[in-house]
């Protein structure tokens, strides 16, 4: 019987420092086992649990484009009360970790097909939205959807995320990249401003647009607002949630948002799914 | 004559159908039957501890099961479910190894109450889902076989008959015993009871009266439990009073001690940690329990249930709401224990009673 409770090993090849503030960093895993890699067959927007033998497991999204094969990537905040964050960032390339998953359900890639993609992201929560984009551009996929447009807030300019492949999507034509940031800073191109206001100015069309949003609550928040305004329904904006999990296969029971568990029903939903939920998160 | 004939052709094919299959043993033979159990296969019962049933324990010797009680005061989804256990070992450099469950041979659990038997499928839809079967808890119950003892002792905290079940339950057991004062009865209700009734020596075959007796004891016992909840609507009611102020009030007296959901049947969540000592270590699940502020505690600090109203409050609706959503059921078999032991006196019955009072 397949073990869902048994990590695979993975070996660290990279860790790169992604912030300033030098608390997050971005992890690149590669399969220890070659089978492993045709065996973990993953969707934009999955996550998975790492673990450190004696230390412990939590799970993260994947960050990277399943179109990229071999090697995942996974952005971990490291927080002073969190064990396994702490131990993680304190590893460094060569070390080999344990991998359970791809678990949860994904973005609904098929149903974005023909659609055009509006991203919202904020702070560290770019991670699969990060790979949702690289799964669109990719050559094989570009084709299947409409206008992908990428709106991205960070406290600073050194808080963004991902800057390689910032820079990246902005030479491109077939993306178009939004940046903006808290305050000024002598230099920064991009705007200037608290997500919603700045999205409100932007006002985005919704005709034939899914908004895919993830960030810290309270940007959460106040973007579903001006989206609400612009005309977007709740059917057509796409969320990723995160609840502290356990077994990441519906059995532990912690991770529920009223009758569904955020690691088997989600962790992606719609904001009408979320509104007909009554629950904590 | 004729009908005097039919009848008889008729009684012929019930014996055939029930009676034969029916056995019973003397009570002073019971030990023995046990011993015979005992030898052949791993044998758990309930035992007794400074005068009280207290658990389920594997035994040696039939003498050692107290088939006169209760209920034991653990529920034995621990035999399933151990409050801690391996899911794997790991040593620095080696790879991880699973412990083999001991398959070659079979258990019995002898004894179960049907309140306790029912939770075990309760339990089943959360570990035996096609998606993510749960290799630990799967095959420990396919390779036990449940000899439920049907219950002519509850007590005034039990309220199983509320919740659709009752104190001679069938549903889960392999066989269904009967405390006939003087002998037990031998039902079997599956195949694998069936034959495992055949192996036993010693068994005689049922007779008419011993059945009607077992009919009239089920009757009687029914009528003791006196606890009635409402349920029709409860899920319903649930449904729409997440907001409601009646949660401000309901955990009030609560401490939050977790024992409710530690000595509950159907409580399945748990914890994965790791333990580790020098080099060699081992990932273990244990307990654990929505009442604790832990439980959903995230390392950023953010704790979406972060008080007792919102514990008590997950407890109660993943019981009556979640649950059935999700699985059709009510995750309570009305066992009493939670009330029995609860150290503020919290009575599951009493809340639900509130709630169903809401307007």
């Amino acid at each position: 019987m397949n073990n869902p409770y048994l990590p695979i090993p993975v070996r660290l090849n990279k860790v790169t420092l992604e912030n300033e503030a030098k608390d997050l960093k971005t992890f690149d895993l590669a399969f220890v086992n070659p089978q492993d890699v045709k065996a973990f067959k993953f969707v934009v927007g999955q996550f998975a649990m790492i673990s450190i033998n004696g230390i412990g497991e939590a799970p993260f999204g994947i960050a990277s484009s399943p179109m990229n094969g071999a090697v995942l990537q996974f952005t971990v905040k490291r927080y002073p009360r969190g064990v396994l964050t702490t131990a993680l960032h304190n590893l460094s390339a060569g070390q080999v970790l344990g991998l359970r998953g791809p678990f949860g359900n994904g973005y609904p890639v098929k149903e974005l097909e023909s659609k055009n993609i509006l991203i919202v992201g904020g702070g560290f929560a770019l991670t699969t939205l990060r790979s949702l984009a690289n799964y669109v551009l990719h050559k094989k996929n570009r084709a299947k959807f409409g206008k992908l447009t990428m709106f991205v807030a960070a406290r600073n300019p050194g808080e963004m995320l991902y800057k390689e492949d910032l820079k990246e999507w902005s030479k491109r034509s077939d993306i178009e990249v939004i940046q903006t940031i808290d305050n000024p800073v002598e230099g920064w191109k991009g705007k200037v401003g608290y997500a919603a206001p700045v999205l409100k100015e932007l006002a985005p069309c919704p005709e034939n647009t899914y908004a895919v949003v993830c960030g810290p609550a309270i940007m959460i928040k106040t973007c579903l607002f001006v989206l609400f305004e612009l005309g977007f329904p709740p059917e057509r904006i796409v969320t990723s949630m995160e609840m502290k999990m356990k077994c990441g296969i519906g059995k532990c029971g912690r991770c529920n948002i009223g009758s569904k568990y955020v690691c088997i029903d989600g962790p992606v939903f719609t904001h009408k799914q979320l509104q007909e939920l009554s629950g904590e998160y | 004559m004729k009908t005097h004939l039919w009848l008889l052709f008729l009684k012929m094919t019930l014996k055939i159908l029930l009676g034969d299959l029916m056995k019973t043993i003397k009570k002073d033979k019971i030990a023995k039957l046990l011993d015979f159990l005992a030898d052949k296969y791993e044998l758990f019962a309930p035992t007794s501890k400074d005068g009280l049933v207290v658990s389920f324990e594997r035994i040696k010797e039939g003498k050692q099961a107290k088939l006169r009680f209760y209920n034991s005061n653990e529920a034995p989804k621990k035999l399933f479910f151990p409050q801690s256990e391996t899911l794997f070992s790991y040593s620095k450099g080696g790879r991880e190894t699973v412990p083999e469950p001991k398959t070659e041979q079979q258990r019995i659990i002898f004894g179960l109450k049907p309140c306790d038997t029912k939770s075990l499928s309760l339990s089943d839809k959360v570990f035996d889902t096609t998606d993510f079967k749960d290799p630990y808890h799967t095959q420990k119950r396919g390779n036990t076989i449940i000899f439920t003892l049907a219950c002519n002792r509850p007590q005034s905290s039990c309220f199983c008959t509320a919740l659709g079940l009752g104190p001679f339950l069938k549903e889960g057991a392999d066989v269904f015993v009967v405390d006939l004062d003087d002998k037990y009865l031998f039902e079997p209700i599956t195949q694998r009871g069936e034959d495992l009734l055949k192996e036993i020596p010693g068994l005689e075959e049922a007779a008419e009266k011993d059945i009607s007796y077992a009919k009239e004891l089920a009757g009687g016992v029914e009528d003791k439990i006196t606890t009635k909840i409402q349920l029709d609507s409860l899920k319903e009611k649930l449904d729409k009073i997440f907001d409601e102020s009646v949660w401000d009030e309901i955990h009030q007296k609560c401490l939050g001690c977790g024992v409710c959901t530690y000595l509950c049947p159907t409580c399945h969540c748990f914890e994965i940690v790791d333990e580790q000592v020098n080099d060699k270590g081992k990932r273990i699940r244990i307990w654990d329990s929505c009442m604790y502020p832990a439980f959903t505690l995230e390392a950023s600090g953010h704790n979406p249930k972060p008080t007792g109203k919102e514990r008590m409050h997950q407890r109660i609706m993943h019981k009556f709401n979640y649950f059935v959503e999700n699985y059709d059921e009510i995750a309570c078999v009305g066992c009493g224990r939670c009330l029995r032991n609860c150290p503020a006196c919290m009575d599951i019955t009493k809340v639900i009673e509130q709630i169903n009072n809401l307007k």
